[in-house]
């Protein structure tokens, strides 16, 4: 508008009335788009949607490809980061006043019991989809081509989201929180089970690290105020700001290791749900095509006159797909709050631990562990199937059959081989310990050592390196070892968890129902 | 100047002085790492004091086992003299109970016998012992901050 003749007052009155179109073409940059073009264009412009490229490709909006674990996961973390925040509204990081803060949230609060159960319920799921997700990417081989470093930051995540529900469940401080952070400590101490080995052992007495490691988890040597104080910092601050770093890094890296794998050749056939923009008529463009980024941003690639393969405008194809995750993923985890409550034991008491004293279910496999050692359970054991997880990508390198389930019949053979022979295996030495026991009850003063190198779960991961290394000698494909270790390690996660749960009574005795348990 | 000055080791000025400051780079980023680690460990507990009175020795008369809930500690008089077994599990830290065969965790089913040697379970060591101290008014003290060999017992007067 050409102002120049205008007084003032008048260019005052005139921007007044445009307030309206004016502030809404700041806020959209061009205003709502009403062409393909218009709409490609804002997603690549604003700064919520252009993590988007502006074209998706059909595979990636195939439910049945992706499951839709990874967007779950990530809905799931945007739900327990607001519920979060309104948690923290009552909740203060004092021994003395956490409990009864969350006592008023469950009883007193409006809509408190509700909120707290959607954060907690949440939280948890997001260890069930972030590991399905995880389980996706091998059995699709979508590890590779660029993506091998993206893998180790989603094991990163995995990590992170552990550490956020532990550090949650500490924040109540009820029996469950105390107890939990004692072992945890405890567990954070285990090297001294090695340390202590070593000791003595040719003149030497080396450092207690995990004594260390201890001191500073709880800020003292008992769980208190200090550690409550350090657990609340790491479960609101310092990891949350991780695992937004790391998401971050983790969805500009799908970007530019050039989007979620596909299969080279997908049939456009199997795009029925694909929404068609409206027929154009007329206009400079041949009506034949759609228009991928190179009208729309600069790049060296001469793609004129060339389609972007088996694409779909983002807007509306993706984001129809996202939000309806997103409705979907919100409706459950309020549905099940609805109905289920999360736990909330009696004020935290050193003098009495519960009897049985568990950690939460996610870590009920690796208690089952611990109860062979310490040390091997709490952390060897971890850490080398961390290590394993993340050495996935280096270990197999085969570029081929990207982006196709299992790979092919053999690859569907050996999950499913993999999937019986690691639950015979599970089971069978689960069976073994709980009728046999092991060394400690048949030679009482048997050195530790020998525990700590030969026990049950030791001996499981070594069954799964050997096995896998027979699969991959036998098939003569690294791919397939792939797929035989993932397998492994879900049927181990999932039924080392199930008994921790279900089938550990008091004193960590067997049963085969807590309705079994001694009443006492 | 258009040669480099070098040493007859042949470290030229440029490489002497490019080393020299990346090496100071180096330690002043592990010495802030080492400082920063150091802060979190705190130089004060703010605790209950690991020693404590528990009486005079008419309070543990021979044959008796006392168990201090508060402070985690089992006290057995006997003959030979009174001694302090720690009741924190050696496995996990959770809290041990007599039971006939000596000390049960609840935890992860660690066992000890009468003296606190691991008879079962995934416990690593014995269940600690604690030093007795007579005090100038006569009560004894134990202290939980000082473990002693197992076996060590105490007679006071």
């Amino acid at each position: 508008m050409d102002n120049s003749n205008k007084t003032g007052l008048a260019q005052f009155a005139d921007n007044l009335k445009s307030v309206k179109s004016s502030f809404v073409g700041s806020f959209s940059r061009g205003g709502w788009p009403t062409s393909d073009k218009g709409r490609t264009s804002t997603v690549v412009n604003n700064f919520f949607l252009h993590l988007h490229t502006a074209k998706t490709h059909i595979n990636t909006l195939k439910p049945s490809y992706t499951l839709g674990m990874g967007l779950i996961s990530f809905f799931l973390l945007v739900i327990a980061f607001i519920s979060g925040g309104f948690l923290m509204v009552y909740y203060s990081p004092s021994t003395t006043t956490a409990f009864n803060a969350v006592k008023d949230i469950n009883f007193v609060v409006f809509g408190g019991q509700l909120m707290r159960n959607i954060h907690k319920w949440s939280g948890e799921a997001m260890i069930i989809f972030v590991i399905l997700h995880m389980v996706r990417i091998v059995y699709t081989n979508s590890y590779k081509q660029g993506r091998e470093f993206n893998w180790v930051i989603g094991i990163v995540l995995l990590i992170l989201t552990f550490v956020l529900n532990l550090t949650g469940y500490m924040l109540p401080w009820d029996q469950l929180s105390y107890w939990a952070l004692v072992i945890v400590a405890n567990i954070a101490a285990a090297p001294k089970e090695l340390t202590d080995i070593f000791n003595g052992m040719f003149g030497i007495t080396l450092p207690d690290i995990g004594g260390a490691t201890k001191e500073v988890l709880l800020g003292g040597t008992e769980p208190g105020q200090e550690s409550l104080t350090r657990v609340y910092l790491l479960h609101i601050l310092l990891l949350p700001l991780a695992i937004c770093v790391f998401l971050g890094v983790h969805f500009f890296r799908i970007r530019k290791d050039g989007g979620l794998t596909r299969p080279a050749n997908v049939s456009a056939g199997s795009g029925e749900s694909i929404i068609s923009p409206p027929e154009k008529k007329g206009g400079i463009f041949p009506t034949h095509k759609t228009y991928g980024l190179m009208e729309l941003s600069k790049g060296r690639t001469p793609a004129v006159d060339t389609d972007i393969e088996n694409t779909v405008t983002s807007w509306p194809n993706l984001f129809i797909a996202e939000i309806a995750v997103f409705m979907f993923t919100l409706a459950a985890v309020v549905a099940y709050s609805y109905f289920f409550d999360a736990p909330l034991k009696e004020y935290a008491n050193p003098m009495i631990p519960e009897n049985p004293a568990k950690a939460p279910w996610y870590f009920l496999g690796l208690q089952e562990l611990v109860s062979y050692s310490a040390f091997m359970g709490g952390q060897g054991l971890p850490g080398l199937a961390l290590a394993g997880l993340i050495a996935i990508p280096f270990l197999d390198r085969e570029n081929r059959d990207i982006g196709i389930w299992f790979t092919n019949k053999q690859g569907k053979a050996i999950a499913i081989e993999s999937f019986i022979v690691g639950s015979v295996a599970v089971i069978g030495t689960l069976a073994f310990v709980v009728t046999q026991g092991w060394f400690r009850e048949w030679w009482p003063e048997i050195h530790q050592l020998w525990i700590v190198a030969i026990n049950p779960g030791n001996l499981l991961l070594g069954f799964v390196m050997v096995y896998t290394l027979w699969v991959i000698k036998r098939t003569n494909s690294t791919r397939m070892g792939a797929i035989s270790l993932i397998t492994f390690f879900l049927v181990c996660y999932v039924i080392l968890t199930y008994t921790g749960t279900v089938l550990r009574g008091p004193n960590w005795v067997f049963y085969w129902s807590p309705s079994d348990w001694p009443i006492h | 100047m258009s040669e480099e000055t070098r040493d007859k080791d042949g470290v030229s000025r440029r490489d002497f002085l490019g080393l020299a400051a990346f090496g100071t780079a180096i330690l002043g980023v592990v010495s802030s790492v080492a400082g920063s680690l150091r802060y979190i460990k705190a130089n004060v507990y703010f605790e209950e004091s690991k020693k404590f009175k528990v009486g005079t020795v008419e309070n543990f008369p021979i044959g008796s086992v006392k168990k201090l809930d508060d402070k985690n500690v089992f006290i057995f008089s006997e003959e030979a003299g009174l001694f302090a077994i720690s009741a924190i599990c050696t496995h996990l830290g959770c809290i041990v109970s007599p039971v006939d065969f000596g000390f049960q965790c609840p935890c992860h089913g660690s066992q000890f016998n009468h003296i606190g040697n691991v008879i079962g379970g995934p416990a690593p060591r014995a269940l600690e012992w604690f030093e007795i101290s007579q005090e100038i008014d006569g009560s004894l003290a134990i202290d939980t901050a000082k473990t002693v060999s197992q076996g060590t017992k105490y007679l006071f007067a």
